[in-house]
């Protein structure tokens, strides 16, 4: 009995391990991508879920809370993994400043990531600035396993989308809209999803950066009674579910539940949340 | 062979080393293995279900973070029914941390969950006294007493009351807390503190005040553990800023008879592992048989100035 209440926990299946860093690029103004070579215990990350990054150069002795960061590519025959940031304060700026050859401590694979059935033809994702970072490996994944993928990617400028390359590499359809030229607005993107939708026979739609997004995302999905998650980001401090730190309050039914984005996601059903 | 173990407030620890309430819970069974650490310590619950504070509730500030998260708690029958069964199956004991609006109310919720399984009850006396408006028990030493009491009538466990450091004096409170019939110290919860974006103008925490935690706050809070154990005759555990093996070591010499881990393992999930394993070595190099030996054993500075005696 005693022993079947500890097994309910998940495995011990985290553990802080030093990563090498392969290259630390700059992606455009303000975003950078790194790609570190890892244990092989941080290459069982899945789509969606997140490390704990130590952020270096805060000077010896200083302490400094983890920076948690989504995964953005899971390279298993690599032997790498590699992340999307944008440089925001100390700490990431400190990562910013890291080069090949040297080395950054990292906590994971923490939390739950994207719910992807095998059975789903089509899915469609939403992404909105480095919201991009978490939605790409589950594009990825998506390919992978035969499912077909529709990505939005939207942003202020065209120069600022990111890795359209990429996920057209990994076998995405990938379509941008931006501010500049009015493509983003939402009755125009909505217009979009649903041509997807009902050419495709899409089963999920994803988001992730966006309230807007969200919104339309949730709107779509009760519409057409389809699976909607979305990655949320939220303020932490252990990434483990001890601190209580991340809460966010979620709809569920007639309820108001409160959960933690790092234990209880940081993937959810959109149709649950709030706001991103 | 080198003996780690220590007396405190009624129990026997494997090991002076122990998490901080709040900065610990099952899902760090993942990372560490709990049969290590000397005493299990779960985050405070409190008699009614909680939700805890608006966000945000964490910010970092030079060498401390400032939170306020508010203790959510999911209530006590939620810790008897699921809290307790899980912690069963490790060796150390379980330290329940509580906390209630009266002393009555601590009174019934120690009462609760004085439960097999529960080893000692923490006190959380920090919080708000809803009778005496709003201000904390431990912050005056009538209402330290009078809590500390009631819940010692309450339970037959050892209660450890845990003391807040925003006091003018914290050797009275300690002396009220032994009064009351405390059998532990816990010294102790956080720096209260503030935190303001400048550019925004706005409150870093959607509380406005939070807990200041971390190395920063080490050498105050030291500092109290140093006076409590000098003004009363209990067992105080240490708990403020440790981050390695030389801090925890630290707070012993300086009168604590073990220590509380917190703040550091929301970075490093496995220091306070490190910090057990590396005390025998340390014990050792310092030719000392039991960790208990280092309790108190802080001396005076050495004098290098001859002349100073003549003018001192």
């Amino acid at each position: 009995m005693l022993q079947e209440v500890a097994a309910s926990t998940r495995p011990l299946q985290a553990a802080a391990t030093m990563g090498e860093v392969v290259f630390n690029r700059p992606v455009n103004d303000g975003y950078r991508h790194l790609a570190l070579a890892v244990a092989s215990s941080a290459l069982a990350a899945q789509p969606g879920q997140f490390f704990q990054i130590l952020c270096p150069g805060q000077g010896e002795g200083k302490h400094v809370l983890r920076r948690p960061m989504s995964v953005y590519r899971i390279n298993r025959a690599g032997g790498r993994v590699e992340f999307l940031y944008k440089i925001r304060g100390a700490g990431t700026a400190g990562l910013a400043r890291l080069e090949p050859g040297g080395t950054l401590d990292i906590f994971g694979p923490l939390g739950r990531g994207f719910r992807l059935e095998p059975s789903w033809r089509h899915i469609v994702l939403l992404a909105r600035g480095v919201g991009l970072a978490t939605l790409a490996p589950l594009a990825e994944a998506a390919v992978a396993q035969g499912t077909a993928v529709s990505a939005i990617l939207s942003a202020a400028r065209p120069e600022l989308i990111m890795s359209a390359d990429y996920l057209r590499e990994v076998g995405a359809e990938v379509a941008i809209v931006t501010d500049s030229d009015g493509s983003s607005a939402p009755e125009h993107v909505e217009h979009r999803v649903r041509a997807l939708i009902r050419a495709g026979g899409s089963a999920m739609l994803a988001t992730c950066g966006s309230n807007r997004l969200l919104a339309l995302v949730q709107r779509i999905a009760r519409e057409f009674g389809i699976a909607a998650q979305v990655a949320l980001e939220e303020h932490m401090a252990c990434g483990i579910g001890m601190c209580y730190c991340c809460v966010r309050a979620f709809r569920k039914g007639d309820q108001v539940e409160v959960r933690r984005v790092c234990h209880d996601g940081p993937v959810f059903d959109a149709l649950e949340v709030t706001s991103c | 062979m080198l003996d780690l173990s220590v007396r405190v407030g009624g129990l026997t620890l494997a090991n002076p080393v122990m998490p901080g309430s709040g900065t610990f819970a099952d899902t760090m069974a993942q990372v560490i293995d709990f049969n290590r650490l000397g005493a299990l310590v779960t985050k405070t619950i409190t008699p009614d279900v909680r939700h805890g504070n608006p966000q945000p509730r964490v910010t970092e500030v030079p060498g401390a973070m400032l939170s306020s998260i508010g203790i959510p708690s999911k209530g006590p029958e939620h810790y008897v029914d699921h809290t307790v069964p899980f912690f069963a199956a490790y060796r150390p004991p379980l330290v329940a941390s509580i906390s209630a609006g009266t002393a009555e109310a601590f009174g019934a919720l120690a009462a609760r969950i004085s439960v097999p399984g529960v080893a000692a009850i923490e006190a959380n006396i920090s919080c708000p006294n809803l009778e005496a408006n709003g201000r904390a028990f431990a912050m005056f030493p009538e209402d330290t007493e009078a809590v500390i009491r009631r819940i010692k009538a309450s339970t037959p466990l050892p209660v450890w009351a845990k003391l807040t450091p925003n006091v003018g004096d914290i050797t009275v409170i300690a002396r009220a807390a032994e009064a009351g019939g405390a059998d532990a110290l816990v010294v102790a919860n956080a720096l209260l503190g503030l935190a303001i974006d400048v550019e925004t103008f706005r409150h870093r925490l959607g509380n406005i005040m939070g807990g200041l935690t971390g190395p920063a706050v080490k050498p105050v809070i030291l500092r109290m553990v140093y006076q409590c154990a000098r003004a009363v005759g209990l067992p105080v555990i240490g708990c403020g800023g440790i981050s390695d093996v030389n801090d925890a070591v630290e707070y012993m010499l300086a009168g604590a008879t073990a220590v509380q881990v917190g703040t550091v393992s929301f970075i490093h999930p496995g220091r306070m592992i490190e910090i057990i394993d590396a005390l025998p070595e340390f014990l050792r190099r310092h030719g000392l048989a039991r960790a208990a030996d280092l309790t108190g054993a802080a001396r005076e500075a050495e004098v290098t100035d001859p002349l100073w005696a003549a003018v001192g």
